[in-house]
């Protein structure tokens, strides 16, 4: 029915199956939908939030899907900038990815503050103290620098691009693309960086709060470091997912294997610098504030298992797996240690939001244990549902995969 | 550490030893600054029957307080058990955890003596204030104010309303300053050397057992210059360096130690007696 749309010489499925599985994608859109517009209606407090906890699950969601998109700027960077042409075989599904995470993250920020009619004051009443100034201006214009680089692959459809004149604006486009890549990269760096300062910056807060360099706390570098260590082996696994769903390849293992390469040598240098940076938390500021190691852990819920998981389990083996050729090599072991690193910078995104604040700075108040409620984790599902939804279109309109066709030949 | 001081700075000192844990500074507070009571039901609001109710007042983590009373304990066991009680405002402070990190510059620490003030209008409700805080002292309105039918007449029209979705702030009842400062000017006096006791907060005045003390920490004359420099004198959280201008003093050496961090022993953090007010 819809086989016009379809890009050169690939297969897609019938426009019925197309239908159920964007009906049952709509579903759990439509079941977030219903949440956020409560949230919007009756305001937060309808969520599980409280005056303990004023972040939650929707920023813990936030900063995990900005790190995960990360392969995007930094795949941009890879591509346009140091010239790696190989990467050219997953570039559009790189930016795709961070237009989900970057858009969707947005998305879930107008529902998370108590005002959003006001969202705009960040630009006209901005402290340029505030770490989280830096955030707004840099999410909403690296988002923008993603839809500019998204428009070109939109241009490319088959029935559109015979268009002369859009034909001609997606290749100018394409030519000046290492123009965006390059703000975008410049950008997000900016933005992975000031999101790890947001934390790092609050003195009252033991559990987050590290020294600085320059003006910077090392929390910054720790998460630009920790993004650019996950991103790109994410999309990795997105692509990997997209090939198990359509049971299609869509992208050479040789691309994949790079990726994972790049992934495993900055996930390598992070984990360096994050060892340094727990050891020099534990044993230099915590115990100039009277505080110890122990006294930063409770119960299960923030219990050490998780700093350990974070760093041994979900970073120093993904870190040695990825950056082994042997191993890199081997599929199954490449997304095993791909999930593993996801896993674990979406841990570390968890305990320096929820944790942080859990932990109780008053010597004679009491840990609190927050949990989510539908509410949160609906609206959370809705924006994950958009991504699906998202990829779905592109996937069946848009020449995603330039490898498609001589893979599946 | 940048500390921002200025000619007045306005504090209190807080004696621990004898407030008894009644509450009323709580009660003085709330009806002062037009702080709406916490309320199930929202009759103009049908949406609210498809989520969740409105917390009532019994979720103290949902109900706006901006003075808050602690309870601390020794944590012996009888018969040497005691009890202290611990009234928490705004520590209004010198190097603020909340102020830097306010995106919209709608929270800061000026000239009106050194009070962290909160412009609610241009508040965005990111709670990143919240977060920063280690007091608690930031409260965040989750529910539209909703009065009982009659109590919206008692309102003081000195203090604004503050709508859904900011977040709010004891301010050393600011309106108090106001008017001082006004009547101040018409007796021919200077508006910036009030005598002591012509601004005072709701939360001191209405302390029958006087443990709250207010004053400005800078005047010689102030009863609360002294007291805030006297021996058993201590401020929460001394070490992270936030310098609070509100002061506690205790002769009781075990409530001095859990004024500040010493805990590294492991005393205090999650101990369950130890609870909200």
């Amino acid at each position: 029915m819809d086989s016009k749309l379809f890009p050169e010489g690939v297969q897609r499925c019938s426009f019925g199956q197309f239908l159920i599985w964007t009906a049952v994608i709509l579903g759990f859109f439509t079941w977030g939908l219903y949440a956020a517009v409560l949230v919007l209606y009756n305001g937060i407090g309808t969520t599980g939030l409280d005056n303990y906890f004023g972040f939650g699950a929707w920023i813990t969601f936030d900063l995990a899907v900005i790190a995960l998109g990360a392969g995007a700027f930094f795949t941009g960077l890879l591509k346009y900038i140091l010239k790696i042409k190989q990467l050219e075989k997953i570039i559009n599904l790189t930016v795709v990815v961070g237009f989900i995470c970057y858009s969707g993250a947005m998305l879930v920020l107008t529902l998370d503050i108590g005002q959003p009619g006001r969202a705009w004051f960040g630009y006209w009443h901005p402290n340029v103290h505030s770490m989280l100034t830096e955030v707004i201006f840099c999410i909403t214009c690296y988002c923008t620098v993603l839809i500019i680089e998204f428009v070109p692959l939109v241009l490319e459809q088959k029935q559109l691009n015979k268009i002369p004149f859009i034909h001609a604006l997606a290749h100018n486009m394409h030519v000046n693309m290492a123009l965006f890549a390059g703000l975008g990269a410049f950008l997000s760096t900016f933005h992975q960086g000031s999101l790890g300062g947001m934390y790092g910056v609050l003195i009252g807060r033991p559990y987050a709060f590290r020294e600085g360099f320059f003006i910077w706390p090392w929390t910054f570098f720790l998460f630009v470091l920790s993004a650019v260590g996950t991103g790109p082996v994410f999309t990795v696994l997105v692509a990997t997912f997209m090939e198990k769903l359509t049971g299609k390849k869509l992208v050479d293992y040789k691309t994949k294997a790079l990726m994972g390469k790049i992934a495993g040598t900055m996930l390598s240098v992070y984990m360096f610098f994050k060892i340094i940076d727990t050891w020099a938390w534990a044993t230099g500021y915590l115990p100039s504030v009277g505080l110890t190691f122990d006294d930063m852990f409770y119960g299960l819920v923030y219990g050490k298992w998780l700093l350990y998981t974070e760093i041994i389990i979900c970073g120093v083996i993904p870190a040695i797996m990825m950056i082994t050729p042997s191993i890199r090599n081997r599929p199954a072991m490449l997304y095993i240690a791909a999930i593993l690193a996801c896993i674990g910078v979406s841990i570390n995104r968890y305990v320096f939001t929820v944790q942080t604040i859990a932990q109780p700075a008053l010597p004679f108040d009491s840990w609190q244990v927050y949990a989510p409620n539908w509410v949160e984790y609906a609206s959370s599902i809705m924006i994950v549902a958009y991504g699906f939804l998202v990829l779905t279109l592109v996937y069946r309109y848009l020449p995603l995969f330039p490898q498609e066709r001589e893979l599946n030949n | 550490m940048q500390i921002k001081e200025f000619k007045i700075k306005w504090g209190m000192v807080i004696d621990i030893d004898k407030c008894t844990g009644c509450g009323a500074c709580m009660v003085g507070c709330q009806v002062e600054n037009n702080i709406a009571p916490m309320t199930k039901n929202d009759p103009y609001n049908y949406v609210q029957a498809l989520t969740k109710d409105r917390d009532e007042a019994s979720n103290k983590l949902k109900t706006l307080t901006w003075m808050n009373v602690y309870e601390l304990s020794n944590g012996q066991a009888f018969p040497d058990h005691e009890t202290a009680y611990l009234p928490r405002p705004c520590m209004q402070c010198g190097n603020p955890a909340c102020v830097p990190v306010c995106p919209v510059i709608a929270t800061d620490k000026n000239e009106e003596g050194g009070i962290v003030s909160q412009i609610y209008p241009r508040c965005i409700g990111c709670r990143y204030c919240m977060a920063a805080c280690p007091y608690h002292a930031r409260y965040f309105n989750w529910w539209d104010p909703l009065w009982p039918e009659g109590m919206d007449k008692g309102l003081s029209p000195s203090v604004s309303v503050r709508p859904r979705g900011v977040v709010e702030k004891c301010n050393f009842c600011h309106s108090r300053y106001l008017d001082a400062k006004n009547e101040a000017r018409q007796n021919d006096e200077d508006p910036m050397n009030l005598a002591d006791g012509a601004y005072n907060t709701a939360c001191a005045e209405i302390c029958p057992t006087k443990a709250i003390t207010f004053g400005d920490l800078n005047n010689p004359e102030h009863a609360v210059h002294d007291l805030a420099k006297g021996p058993n004198a201590f401020r929460l959280l001394e070490k992270l360096g936030l310098a609070p201008q509100v002061y506690y003093t205790s002769e009781r050496e075990w409530v001095r130690k859990q004024g500040d961090n010493y805990n590294a022993d492991g005393g205090g953090h999650g101990a369950p007696s130890n609870s909200h007010g």
